[in-house]
């Protein structure tokens, strides 16, 4: 079989149901689905396991957020490669920013050890059964998650670092 | 031989009682003087004023006519910690052990708008000013300063150094302001 986004979706939503996977679309060519916290570990599994798809190497993760969204403020993305196929794909979880936890992937991929605790870092998403879920490149006693999109000033009052004078 | 003898410049007494044979002064006055023309730089030079520091120690400027000769890398011995860049949050502890590994009498000179006050980078990583984590003595203004600048943050320390109380730093103010950086 030839994997193309049609054929891939229908096999993960034959798998998984269209309850669990929903908002497909391709915005550069790399199918992008979202999915919930419950089957996120599950269809990344099944995404390794099926021998048809073997997509089985973890590009990347991250965490994103969108201050403006309205219960789903916080989203956390991974990015999927089948070397095999050299096919692509993109799973999204949304959630909201008083219920940053996700289940770990480092179960199955090691390499998303490092990614889970800069995401944590970061964003401070909890990435459930984490092995060591400490900041990363932060330092430790840091009270914030510095990408989340709010840009307080250290001290308040100062005058020599007032918005105007940094663009904002 | 030649007369370039003449050039050279001796640094005057300072005040005292002097008559046939002998000359008094104060204990002060004196460790003050041998203090002020043998300051011990310890450069820590992160970014573009470290660079600017390096001309500074150059033939030009020649930081070394100070009696500060030969830049210490290492805390032991040094008695002026220049800290001259941006530093990084994650850097700050250990500019704070530098500091506290450096003997008393010592002095810091924060060089440029980083290590003043953070400068530019109002962002998460940058320490903003490293006077939140050890007591400075003189900052150079400037992005970054030229050498004379820093020159003349060495001679403001120098300064301090001559004229400094031998007790000052027995003083419940100066164990006041360690206390507060929780500095031993």
């Amino acid at each position: 079989m030839e994997l193309t986004n049609e054929n891939v979706l229908g096999k993960i939503i034959s798998k998984f149901g269209e309850e669990n996977i929903w908002d497909a679309f391709s915005p550069d060519g790399i199918m992008t689905i979202t999915t919930n916290r419950a089957s996120i570990i599950d269809l990344i599994q099944y995404l390794y396991d099926d021998e048809e798809l073997q997509i089985r190497f973890l590009t990347t993760m991250c965490g994103i957020h969108y201050p403006d969204h309205k219960g789903k403020e916080l989203c956390v993305m991974y990015q999927l490669h089948s070397l095999r196929h050299n096919y692509r794909i993109r799973i999204k979880v949304f959630m909201p920013a008083d219920d940053a936890v996700m289940p770990t992937l480092t179960n199955l991929y090691a390499t998303s050890n490092w990614m889970e605790r800069e995401t944590f870092d970061f964003y401070g998403v909890k990435f459930v059964g984490h092995p060591n879920l400490t900041r990363i490149l932060n330092i430790e006693e840091m009270e914030y998650h510095p990408m989340l999109k709010q840009y307080p000033l250290e001290d308040q009052t100062r005058e020599d670092k007032i918005d105007t004078y940094f663009g904002r | 031989m030649s007369d370039s003898n003449n050039d050279i410049k001796l640094v005057d007494a300072p005040d005292g009682v002097s008559g046939a044979g002998f000359f008094a002064t104060s204990f002060e006055k004196v460790i003050g003087l041998a203090r002020k023309h043998s300051l011990w730089p310890l450069p820590f030079a992160t970014s573009c004023c470290g660079i600017e520091y390096m001309a500074t120690m150059g033939s030009n400027y020649d930081i070394s006519r100070f009696g500060s000769e030969r830049p210490s890398f290492s805390p032991r011995q040094a008695d002026i910690l220049m800290v001259m860049g941006t530093i990084a949050k994650k850097m700050g502890p250990v500019v704070k052990q530098v500091y506290e590994q450096m003997a008393e009498p010592r002095w810091v000179i924060a060089v440029g708008a980083c290590a003043s006050s953070g400068g530019i980078f109002d962002t998460y990583s940058v320490l903003q000013g490293i006077d939140r984590v050890v007591p400075v003595d003189v900052y150079v203004p400037g992005c970054p300063p030229r050498p004379e600048q820093i020159l003349d943050g060495l001679m403001r320390v120098q300064e301090l150094a001559e004229n400094e109380s031998l007790r000052r730093r027995n003083s419940p103010e100066y164990q006041a302001l360690l206390a507060s950086y929780n500095i031993k």
